[in-house]
């Protein structure tokens, strides 16, 4: 016996897939645990012949497949249906038939995922490129076109002579004794490889930021760059001012925008007057856009009781007897221009709207202070629908 | 190994299988006749489900048997004359359907003229829902489905004393020309006899739905068969786990492929919930139809999918035959899921009749029938095959 070195096991290789299967059925028949077969390919009936036990990998592909499932649909309940509930296309919030296929899918991923990584790093214990069959005579020929077995030394059976001459019996190609390789230790904290890993970081960090930094702005790169053309806010030379940008011709005007000429003015009622008549489409459009820029702040029936929880100024009712009597003209003033701390709405709200709401806002101060004679009118109406 | 010496010897089927039968048949076809007279339109209606539940073995038997030869397949090539003694019931469709074309009036809505004459959807679909075109369309998949029967099995028969091994190349060349046929065929064959039972509804996915069902049902068939006879010592001594592992494996994989089909039909026309689509699930949904339709989500999906999951439940012959029962159960029930709501008296919800029960009772009796004639005729293994020896040496 070879003290030095330490035996692994023995093994054996033969020619043809029927000779692996009688070899593996007689090895494990005279009751070897700890051994194992190398085919180039999978041989059908092996795991009868070595009398393996049926894997356990099938659980991690159930207990992940289910994780997955659940995972899937909790997620998708939690989201849709409790968190932020949302109706689509007019199904329930729990609408379990649109969720199938993403808890098919998921239960399918982690699943397979897990299963392929379980076999790969749990059951095979791979990445080993330790261990004692690596880089043998024996491993070159099984991966090829011969069939191996092997026999390994931590078996209670084993007994170097025993297993030669139960091989012996198989008639194999050959028998060959594979040890353990040599222990070869690399130590990591030695000055030189450390001060080799500084080094590799110093030009790896020092290119990747001259690449980004500097090289990326350097001649043959900055081709695309260099365009003789004028780029907004840049300086360019063929001006003489040295602006790329130039300014507007007196008196031009951006489309679709109309000057207010009395801006900061106090009041220019005389001049202005509403060019749109109280009509039944003009006033809706006076609501929609009142209700989405004036509520806010004035109230739905501009009483002045703002929604914003006194985290503004309440503005003044439109109700008074000072509002009621401002021309058109001073209301549409007031939007465009802003008043106290109303800000100008101009920018957002366009012209034509602007008089559609003060249309409104007519509307408003007429149905809360109606007089005797609108009523005796709404009655005549209702009594005339009443009739029809 | 022992098998290299292995000689066939022809054991015959017991003569009880043929008493049973017999009795099962003549009961059947004597109660059929009667209900056939007491209500005509459920009696057709139930003649219809069985002529389905026959179609989808015989026809499934075939492709199986195509299935074998076009994938090479070995493991397969010893039980391979249990599917070939099912797709004898091929030819006999021709008389069997003859009562469907007879009475076409009581099961096709699109067969009433005055109907059609109101309907402007029925009027564009009447080019192709015509009795004409509709009894050429039959007769024409008919003979297709025989003649390729009849070319596939001579062959296999004639290589039982010939040995000659290009009868097998032959085969598989039918076999390649089969399954595009066996493709068009059926889908159309489940547009006519089901799908045009409700002229206005459609799915483009019908066929393949009518497909997922009848290749769950072949295979319950072929392994009852192969296992009643396994039992009885037909099989011994070289059938072993892996042949039946393997029809578990297929009738799981199909089992999927049914759920999978039939909640893709499903999802589409729940999401969409256009009208003319979701009607016909929601006629399913009517009273009592809700159950049946709950019932068969766990019956054809869930019950055998959970009990064929793992490895050593699909070697288990008891568990296999008694999941063979319930999916033939089970395509039963799916068959009468699609075709008895359209029967305007069931609309709003099932109810029971003795009717129901008389066609499968006669159903059961001539496939057995139809089997033990086959039988008779033939080799129960096919001993000329090349790939017999290797499918008996069979190992996962």
């Amino acid at each position: 016996m070879n003290n030095d070195k330490n035996l692994y096991c023995i093994a054996a290789t033969f020619n043809t897939p029927d000779e692996i299967i009688n070899a593996a059925k007689k090895v494990s028949g005279a009751g070897y645990t700890h051994f194992d077969v190398n085919t180039p390919y999978p041989v059908h009936g092996m795991d009868d012949a070595m009398k393996l036990k049926p894997s356990k990998l099938g659980f991690v592909t159930l207990v992940m497949g289910l994780a997955g499932a659940s995972i899937a649909l909790l997620f998708m309940y939690w989201n849709i249906s409790v968190d932020y509930p949302l109706v689509i296309g007019g199904k329930p919030y729990f609408a379990l038939p649109a969720f199938i296929p993403i808890t098919f899918e998921l239960t399918v991923l982690l699943a397979t995922v897990s299963t392929v990584a379980a076999m790969i790093m749990l059951f095979f214990q791979l990445p080993d490129n330790k261990h004692p069959l690596h880089d043998t005579q024996y491993m070159k020929s099984v991966s090829n076109d011969k069939y191996g077995i092997t026999i390994e030394a931590i078996d209670d059976k084993f007994n170097e002579t025993e297993v030669e001459n139960f091989l012996k019996k198989l008639n194999p190609l050959n028998i060959e004794y594979i040890y353990f390789p040599p222990v070869e230790t690399y130590p990591i904290f030695q000055p030189k490889f450390l001060l080799l890993l500084a080094g590799i970081a110093l030009v790896v960090s020092g290119g990747t930021y001259f690449s980004l930094n500097k090289l990326m702005f350097m001649t043959p790169f900055t081709f695309m760059m260099d365009q003789d053309k004028l780029i907004p806010q840049k300086g360019s030379e063929l001006f003489a001012d040295g602006f790329g940008m130039r300014k507007p011709v007196a008196g031009t005007v951006a489309r679709g925008f109309i000057p207010y000429p009395y801006k900061g003015q106090v009041n220019p009622t005389e001049v202005l007057s509403n060019p749109f008549l109280p009509t039944k489409e003009n006033i809706s459009l006076g609501k929609e856009k009142y209700d989405i820029y004036c509520s806010p702040c004035h109230g739905y029936f501009a009483d002045g009781d703002s929604r914003l929880n006194g985290q503004f100024p309440n503005p003044p009712t439109l109700h008074s007897q000072r509002a009621r009597d401002f021309s058109d003209g001073m209301l549409y003033h007031i939007m465009t221009n802003g008043q106290n701390v109303m800000p100008s709405y101009e920018s957002q709200i366009s012209r034509d709207e602007r008089w559609a709401i003060v249309n409104y806002i007519r509307v408003l101060q007429r149905a809360k202070n109606a007089s005797d004679a609108d009523l005796t009118e709404m009655n005549k109406e209702a009594g005339n629908n009443v009739a029809n | 190994m022992s098998q290299t010496d292995f000689h066939y010897q022809k054991k015959e089927l017991p003569a009880s299988l043929t008493k049973f039968a017999l009795i099962l048949l003549s009961i059947g076809v004597v109660l059929s006749l009667i209900a056939f007279f007491v209500d005509r339109e459920r009696a057709l209606f139930g003649y219809l489900v069985t002529y389905m539940m026959i179609v989808s073995i015989a026809i499934g038997s075939l492709f199986m048997v195509a299935l074998e030869y076009i994938a090479g397949a070995d493991w397969s090539t010893p039980i391979r004359r249990i599917p070939e003694f099912f797709s004898k019931l091929l030819p006999f469709l021709f008389i069997l359907v003859i009562p469907l074309l007879i009475f076409n009036h009581d099961l096709f809505h699109w067969a009433h003229e005055e109907a059609v004459a109101e309907d402007k959807i029925l009027q564009g679909k009447a080019p192709y829902l015509n009795i004409t075109f509709f009894v050429i369309r039959t007769f024409v998949f008919l003979g297709l489905w025989t003649l390729f029967y009849w070319m596939m099995i001579k062959n296999s028969r004639k290589q039982d004393t010939t040995k000659d091994q290009n009868l097998t190349t032959k085969n598989i060349r039918l076999s390649a020309i089969f399954i595009p046929v066996f493709a068009i065929s059926i889908t159309f064959t489940a547009i006519d006899f089901m799908m045009s039972l409700e002229p206005h509804w459609f799915s483009t996915i019908y066929g393949v739905y009518f497909f997922s069902g009848l290749v769950v049902a072949a295979l319950a068939a072929i392994t009852l068969a192969v296992i009643m006879l396994k039992e009885r010592g037909y099989f011994s001594p070289w059938m072993n786990d892996d042949h039946l592992f393997s029809l578990g494996a297929l009738i799981f994989a199909f089992v999927n492929f049914w759920a999978y089909i039939a909640f893709s039909q499903y999802l589409l026309i729940w999401y969409a919930d256009l009208p003319e689509e979701s009607f016909w699930y929601l006629t399913r949904w009517n009273g009592s139809w809700a159950y049946i339709s709950i019932l068969l989500i766990i019956v054809q999906f869930l019950v055998p999918y959970f009990a064929l999951l793992t490895q050593p439940s699909k070697k288990n012959p008891k568990r296999l035959k008694f999941i063979s029962v319930w999916l033939l159960l089970a395509h039963f029930v799916d068959l009468f899921w699609l075709i008895m709501p359209n029967m305007n008296s069931m609309k709003d919800g099932y109810t029971f009749s003795w009717i129901d029960l008389v066609f499968p009772i006669a159903g059961v009796g001539f496939i057995i029938l139809i089997f033990i004639m086959s039988y008779k005729k033939d080799n129960l293994l096919p001993i000329g095959d090349p790939k017999l020896k290797r499918g008996m040496d069979f190992h996962l």
